[in-house]
């Protein structure tokens, strides 16, 4: 008895799911249930940007990446509709996009997305399709800062690494270092991975998350300028900067 | 003697010869590199002379000018030619002797002559004050000036190498007499004799601003008791996992230095000795795929500050990295938003966990404001944007301004030809504060982050 339940079960299933892909191409391709706000990335971003490309409110890149643009078309998109103006895709708002628009969801992603067809199931290539960078920065900058990174304190926990990203940028800060990444990372002595070469060492991601972090304001070496290995280090001069605490191998200081 | 050996002579002949021939192409090629490298060091040093020449001239005509139309661009002259020393003073093997004070200094006249000349010296004129600051500052220039021409003179005559220079700067040999880290030292105690007297000029508010903690409440906590707050902090039933440690001379003030490991996360935590206020809090784990939306860890972010007792908070910015969201959050107070009292929060997207919260800035700068009323109305203010900026939200704002003052703003956002900007227009008097291009998204050039 239990058997035959299962199975009928299974062929319900199975039958919806067949009836149901099909359907589903002819319907319009709807948001999901997300509220998505400013700073959001991903599907319903996109599905955002093109439904508001294609009542003619936005007139950007459709790239995935919720910025001040489609921020600004959403809300136009409120004002013009009727609706409360707070630039968030909620469920009021989505519905009426959908009503108000058509979305091809094939058609935009291969726009955005070189072949994605091509080569099986290898990863798609974004071509066109954006990403958050914390305000002020650059891609290079963190890529820079990253190898920097890995090449100074790869090995060293977390918090270590994400306080070596954080002495470099209160270096820029600080009067008495050049006032900008590359200077500050590339300038004379300052640090063993430029002078030894391993800079250019390829990152890991967690370098490049630690860098995130410090450009995001955090600064786990209680806002020091200096750090030096202990074990390793041969300048006296470095000894008589105050200290501030130690992380793993690295002894930060002002 | 036999024919072999001979040819084994011939084949080690052609060897040596060969092996010379090697050793000295790698030798030239090693020296080619290193003359380029001290060509490079000797080029900033004297691009740096040069341009401390120039700076001690401009200066001088700047004190004896009188026709205000000229003023301005030769204090942003001033400002270029600062910038242009630094720069120098970046490219030599410094980082390791105490070279600050001159820096200093040159970021000092850099921030002076922006101040000024960014100012409607017609309408505000330079002060007496900044007349005599600006002369303290011509003594410095001259002084510095000299003494790196002696060392110049001194490199130019001896021929003196920046290579000996980095080498014993990294060897630390101290016996040996090396003429440019001598001269260099001299600088620097000529700058250090004059940082004292200018203590009370007007110089001080454009100081890199230190970092302090005025406003941090609260009686010092034990380290039992921060043992413990951490636990709860961290969710954590055993207080044994943790490890805890005293921050050195070098804090901006007294810390507990919190960490905590077990199989799936660490956890790093800034803790104030004082009151026990969490700083800044890092947590370390592998994030899955995202399971909520930026809106919904939002709401998770906003429920931890609730939890945390800060007040009156009010979300600013928000951004979504792969499976992590980062919310910037401002004290809001009748309606008037606070940007020094900010606090940023992480969340993870899979399962909305906290993952970090950073408040050194909330408690360095939250305290109870008196702030005053608008003298400029909203209507003014906005008239004093550039009229191409279309206008599209507008709020009342405290923010610091250049000289490190806070000020009352009306905070503009608005776009033109695309971009979009926020512009804040002092409420008092008028004045265009600051102004900021907002970009935050890139073309993803790595296809993978």
């Amino acid at each position: 008895m239990k058997r035959k339940t299962a199975l009928i079960l299974v062929v319900i299933c199975a039958i919806s799911i067949i009836f149901q892909t099909p359907l589903s191409n002819h319907t319009v391709q709807a948001f999901s249930p997300q509220v998505i706000q400013q700073g959001a990335s991903g599907d319903d971003v996109i599905e955002l940007q093109a439904r508001l490309k294609h009542i003619g409110f936005y007139n950007g890149k459709i790239d995935g990446v919720f910025g001040w643009g489609t921020y600004w078309a959403l809300r136009n998109f409120q004002y013009e509709f009727g609706m409360k103006v707070d630039g968030l895709a909620g469920t009021s708002t989505k519905q009426k996009l959908v009503k108000a628009t058509k979305y091809d969801e094939q058609k935009v992603k291969n726009q955005m997305y070189k072949s994605p067809s091509q080569g099986g199931n290898k990863q798609k290539q974004p071509a066109k399709a954006s990403t958050n960078v914390p305000q002020g920065y650059s891609q290079n900058d963190i890529n820079l800062m990253a190898n920097a990174v890995h090449g100074e304190a790869r090995g060293e926990p977390y918090e270590g690494q994400v306080a070596v990203a954080a002495v470099i940028l209160n270096r820029v800060e600080s009067a008495t270092f050049p006032n900008n990444i590359s200077g500050v990372i590339f300038e004379p002595r300052a640090f063993t991975a430029v002078a030894d070469g391993q800079i250019w060492l390829t990152p890991n991601e967690t370098a490049k998350k630690a860098v995130l972090d410090a450009m995001n304001g955090w600064d786990p070496s209680g806002n020091a300028t200096y750090y030096f290995n202990p074990d390793t280090a041969t300048s006296a001069w470095i000894w008589s900067r105050p200290q501030i605490k130690r992380i793993g191998k690295h002894i930060f200081a002002k | 003697m036999p024919r072999w050996s001979w040819i084994i002579i011939t084949v080690l002949t052609i060897g040596l010869v060969g092996t010379s021939f090697w050793g000295y192409k790698e030798h030239e090629d090693k020296n080619a590199v290193l003359i380029q490298a001290e060509n490079t060091y000797q080029r900033s040093f004297h691009e740096l002379t040069h341009n401390m020449d120039l700076l001690y001239d401009k200066i001088g005509t700047t004190l004896a000018m009188n026709s205000k139309d000229s003023l301005s661009p030769e204090l942003v002259d001033i400002w270029r030619l600062t910038s242009e020393a630094m720069s120098n003073v970046g490219q030599l093997p410094l980082t390791l002797l105490p070279f600050n004070k001159t820096e200093e200094f040159l970021s000092n006249i850099g921030d002076f002559t922006y101040r000024t000349a960014a100012r409607d010296l017609d309408k505000e004129p330079l002060s007496n004050e900044e007349l005599k600051t600006l002369e303290s500052l011509y003594e410095q220039s001259e002084d510095i000036k000299d003494e790196l021409r002696t060392v110049q003179h001194e490199v130019l005559d001896n021929n003196l190498r920046w290579m000996d220079v980095q080498l014993a700067l990294a060897t630390n040999d101290e016996q040996e007499d090396n003429t440019i880290i001598d001269g260099l030292k001299t600088v620097e105690k000529k700058v250090e004799g004059y940082s004292e007297g200018n203590e009370d000029s007007s110089l001080l508010g454009t100081r890199e601003q230190e970092h302090e903690f005025k406003n941090i409440k609260g009686n010092r906590i034990s380290e039992d008791e921060a043992l413990n707050r951490s636990a709860s902090l961290f969710d954590v039933k055993s207080e044994k996992d943790i490890d805890i440690s005293q921050s050195g001379e070098g804090a901006d003030l007294p810390l507990y230095n919190v960490s905590y490991e077990d199989d799936d996360k660490n956890v790093h935590l800034d803790m104030s000795q004082h009151g026990g206020h969490p700083l800044s809090m890092l947590v370390n784990r592998t994030v899955g795929e995202p399971n909520l939306s930026l809106h919904e860890a939002q709401e998770e972010a906003e429920k931890y500050l609730k939890e945390q007792k800060f007040k009156n908070m009010t979300l600013f910015r928000s951004s979504q990295y792969d499976s992590v969201g980062v919310y910037s959050f401002l004290h809001e107070e009748d309606s008037v938003r606070m940007y020094p009292d900010a606090i940023e929060v992480k969340v993870a997207l899979d399962n909305g966990d906290i993952l970090g919260l950073t408040a050194t800035n909330y408690f360095m700068n939250h305290k109870k404001r008196d702030l005053p009323k608008p003298k400029v109305t909203k209507k003014d203010a906005k008239a004093k944007v550039n009229p191409n900026v279309k206008i599209q939200e507008d709020f009342l704002a405290v923010i610091e301004n250049d000289l490190g003052k806070e000020v009352l703003t009306y905070e503009f956002l608005g776009t033109m030809g695309g971009k979009t900007y926020r512009i804040f227009i002092n409420a008092l008097d008028g004045k265009e504060e600051r102004i900021e291009k907002l970009e935050r998204k890139e073309i993803n050039l790595a296809g993978n982050f």
